[in-house]
């Protein structure tokens, strides 16, 4: 019969069928490999640090004393709240500055500004994003803190301010592409159909564009949070790196950070100073991850409210 | 009726539209009446939107429209609106694919009034019932204000969309092909919104039904190609009473 032999030719395996298998696995191996990486980091850092921290590290004293000693003989200290305290200053300090300059700058790209003038800003934007973070800390340090100095009359130009200014600057480029992402993802025929009614550019931009694109302008701004909690090099350059839990902006700082960089190659490793560093870095990691679902929750508690 | 009839509330005077070399509308010249409906039938790319953009002056927001001549509203060139904003709250604009704003629909239908500057609770929630009933839409809504407004179905979204253009309490009415993607029953239920709306504003209705341009428009244009070939007595175009011979070969459905 004929029909059969047809029906056996039709269901055969040929190029695309194989090509459609090679593609998925590949790409679930890329998927899955990005899953596997961020669980062996966590692991790791956990492995050397979660056991210090349940038998030897004092979490009342960490959290309440700024005295970081950690290599005092015979009896260490490990005090974290200066440390804490100098992330979230330098950090806190730096979103000030970074949420209304790229706000601005991305609702400027994206709702004013054409042509040229829009291509040539996005370049710009985009290439201080690629300033790498140890020329950010030298202009910390040979610019800025003369300029604080002069400026304000001070002793000391390396503190909250400056390391605050350095790493707003810094996040302020991602969080303006971030966030001028965002605001072209809303529909122009939003923006027409305001417009046609009579709602003048800022009625548009203020009432429908920003509502509209807050879930994306709430990332943008988290993404900035996260990225001053994480950087090291400039603000270990820029905050004067002293332990102290800063009153003022004028006042010297020191990070999470920037602690394990300029102290973990000094370290035994195995060593409680070691183990604590990795306390530190767990810390950071617990703070990221409550950062993140917090946006996440955020994010669809905003979305459910709408709907 | 009779008395208004012959005021003119849009003058169109050697208007032509461009998009960099490409010519959308070249020389229309017509006039639109006070408290009519004008039909504007005619195939694609005709020239019947960017007509409609050029009124309210959207070409402002679009790269590359230039527009040249002359739209009179109220006797007043467009273009000499010192304050646009103004101009357009005067303006409706209902557009072929309904745009529900990003909130809820009674911020939907609230929104003009409150650019108005209207601010009681009392006050806006009357325009938002008024408008709503008379966009056909009142009884479906009722109990679900405060959801969004874009998870209204096509149909409902296109009258939140009129419901929005009524709140305006505009003296022009634009409306583009406002039943593409409505179904004909409430196409014909808001047909008949129009009707009693003309009692109150003039209304400009383009239409690629021209079946639809004969049951609500006292007078229509026929757009060919970026020319208007004629504007003429709807009814009398209808019955074949044109001056051009393809308006009638267009409306007996013979091209287009």
């Amino acid at each position: 019969m004929s029909a059969p032999q047809s029906d056996r030719l039709d269901d055969r395996i040929d190029a695309a069928w194989i090509w459609d298998r090679i593609a998925r696995a590949v790409i679930f191996i890329g998927g899955i490999s990005a899953i596997v990486f961020v669980v062996a980091i966590f692991v790791f850092v956990a492995k050397e640090g979660l056991a210090f921290i349940f038998e030897k590290l004092d979490l009342g004293f960490f959290f309440t004393s700024p005295e970081w000693r950690p290599a005092q003989e015979p009896k260490p200290e490990f005090g974290g709240l200066a440390l804490i305290a100098g992330t979230a200053s330098v950090t806190g300090l730096a979103m000030l500055i970074a949420v209304p300059f790229s706000l601005g700058v991305a609702i400027y790209i994206g709702e004013f500004a054409t042509g040229k003038v829009r291509e040539t800003l996005k370049i710009l934007v985009e290439l201080l994003a690629a300033i790498p973070s140890v020329v950010w800390g030298f202009i910390g340090l040979t610019i800025l803190n003369p300029l604080i100095i002069d400026v304000f009359d001070v002793p000391v130009g390396l503190t909250v301010l400056n390391a605050g200014i350095i790493l707003g600057l810094m996040a302020a480029p991602i969080m303006t592409t971030i966030a001028e992402d965002a605001l072209k993802a809303v529909p122009d025929t939003y923006r027409e159909a305001a417009e046609a009614m009579g709602a003048t550019r800022w009625q548009v931009i203020r009432q429908v564009v920003l509502p509209s694109a807050s879930k994306g302008l709430v990332a943008a701004i988290l993404l900035g949070v996260g990225r001053g909690f994480g950087e090291t090099m400039a603000v270990l350059m820029a905050s004067g790196h002293s332990i102290n839990i800063p009153t003022s902006p004028f006042d010297s700082a020191r990070a999470l950070t920037a602690t394990i960089a300029a102290e973990l190659g000094d370290t035994a490793k195995g060593s409680d100073h070691y183990k604590a560093l990795f306390s530190l870095g767990i810390l950071l990691f617990l703070v990221t991850f409550v950062i993140n679902l917090l946006a996440d929750v955020l994010v669809r508690k905003g979305a459910s409210d709408r709907s | 009726m009779v008395s208004t009839a012959s005021r003119i509330k849009l003058s169109v005077k050697d208007l032509s539209i461009r998009y960099g070399s490409t010519v959308a509308l070249e020389g229309a010249s017509f006039d639109v009446r006070d408290n009519e409906i004008f039909g504007i039938i005619g195939p694609a790319n005709s020239g019947k939107t960017s007509f409609i953009r050029a009124i309210n002056r959207m070409d402002e927001m679009t790269p590359g429209m230039e527009v040249r001549g002359d739209i009179e509203f109220n006797g007043k060139s467009v273009t000499d609106w010192r304050n646009l904003y103004a101009l357009r709250s005067r303006i409706g604009v209902v557009f072929p694919l309904p745009v529900g704003l990003p909130m809820s629909i009674y911020e939907n239908v609230a929104f003009a009034a409150k650019l108005r500057g209207v601010k009681g609770k009392a006050d806006l929630d009357e325009v938002v019932e008024r408008c709503l009933t008379r966009a056909a839409l009142w009884d479906e809504v009722k109990d679900r204000l405060d959801s969004l407004g874009s998870l209204l179905s096509g149909g409902q979204q296109q009258r939140l969309t009129i419901a929005r253009a009524l709140s305006q309490e505009p003296e022009l009415l634009l409306l583009d092909e406002f039943s593409i993607a409505v179904d004909p029953v409430t196409t014909m239920r808001i047909e008949e919104v129009l009707k009693e709306l003309k009692q109150e504003m003039t209304i400009v209705l383009v239409t690629n039904l021209t079946q639809q341009a004969q049951r609500l428009a006292d007078r229509t244009a026929f757009f060919l190609e970026g020319k208007v070939v004629e504007v003429g007595d709807t009814r009398a175009l209808f019955k074949g009473q044109t001056k051009d011979p393809r308006t009638t070969h267009y409306i007996e459905g013979r091209f287009g």
